[in-house]
């Protein structure tokens, strides 16, 4: 995982329309045409999206000239959540050793070498 | 209580992310935990299988500060800042930068902590360098108010690991 990936992975996803073409491929594959039918966009403005999503690494482009079908790439996106998870797992991790180690300050503070002889 | 535990996130201007968490002890202790190098690298150390080897601190103003967190695997992440203010044991103001710089340039944080009947409730505000800054640091954030918009990425990507699973 590199910040870039990560950057370009939320950049892409910050679009409402690239998220509804990815939960769309997410149940098969679809040329742009097929795409573009639910949204009332020309086909050129979903391309945009498409390269926005394939420049993340979020969808890949079949080769048949005709129709290049589009399809979902998981693994940026897990890497997203994965890192997602981490961050929240950290605070909260975090957090709750400083609610133990407060536990022991209140319970006595422990006199430090000054008072031993 | 449990509930009071749980951090809150919101963001009360556009440059701002403010973290709220209380804590069951007096601000003299939580001001300690969080301005004392032996107590700092007892808790502030992330997720398992890291240290905090390096925790140095100048807790005056003008003072610089130097956190250095390493992993098992040898791999390191810094930051380092400025304390702006320090009124004990209520208020740190300082700046902050990861030697990574994912925040997209300095952040400013101002802890404040209020007690009341022997608990502390802390309250972190970071300001980042601009709009942009902030978004892109708040969308990394697994906070309760992305809750919505990630639990709709969580479907996304379980319907395509299950897809991908079955193709």
């Amino acid at each position: 995982m590199t910040s870039n990936h990560l950057n370009a992975t939320f950049a892409a996803l910050a679009d409402p329309t690239r998220r509804a073409i990815l939960a769309r491929l997410a149940s098969g594959e679809a040329s742009v045409m097929e795409l573009a039918a639910p949204f009332a966009m020309s086909q050129p403005a979903i391309s945009k999206h498409l390269k926005v999503l394939q420049g993340a690494g979020l969808i890949s482009r079949g080769r048949d000239a005709q129709r290049r079908p589009c399809r979902l790439e998981a693994q940026p996106l897990a890497e997203a959540t994965g890192w997602l998870v981490k961050y929240r797992e950290l605070w909260e991790g975090n957090f709750q050793r400083l609610d133990a180690l407060l536990d022991e300050l209140k319970a006595g503070p422990k006199k430090p070498a000054s008072t031993k002889r | 209580m449990a509930n009071a535990r749980t951090l809150q996130v919101t963001t009360p201007t556009d440059r701002e992310i403010m973290i709220t968490r209380s804590f069951d002890a007096p601000r003299r202790l939580v001001f300690d935990a969080w301005t004392k190098p032996e107590l700092i690298k007892r808790w502030l150390v992330g997720p398992e299988g890291w240290t905090m080897p390096v925790c140095e601190i100048d807790l005056r103003v003008g003072g610089a500060y130097r956190f250095v967190w390493r992993k098992t695997d040898g791999a390191e992440m810094g930051m380092r800042g400025v304390y702006r203010e320090i009124v004990a044991p209520e208020r740190i103001v300082g700046t902050e930068l990861f030697d990574m710089d994912w925040t997209g340039g300095e952040t400013v944080s101002t802890i404040v902590l209020a007690e009341q009947g022997g608990k502390t409730t802390l309250t972190q505000t970071v300001l980042y360098s601009s709009k942009e800054a902030r978004d892109g640091a708040l969308r990394s954030n697994m906070t309760e108010g992305m809750e919505s918009s990630y639990a709709r990425l969580d479907a996304v990507l379980v319907t395509a690991r299950d897809t991908k699973g079955a193709a």
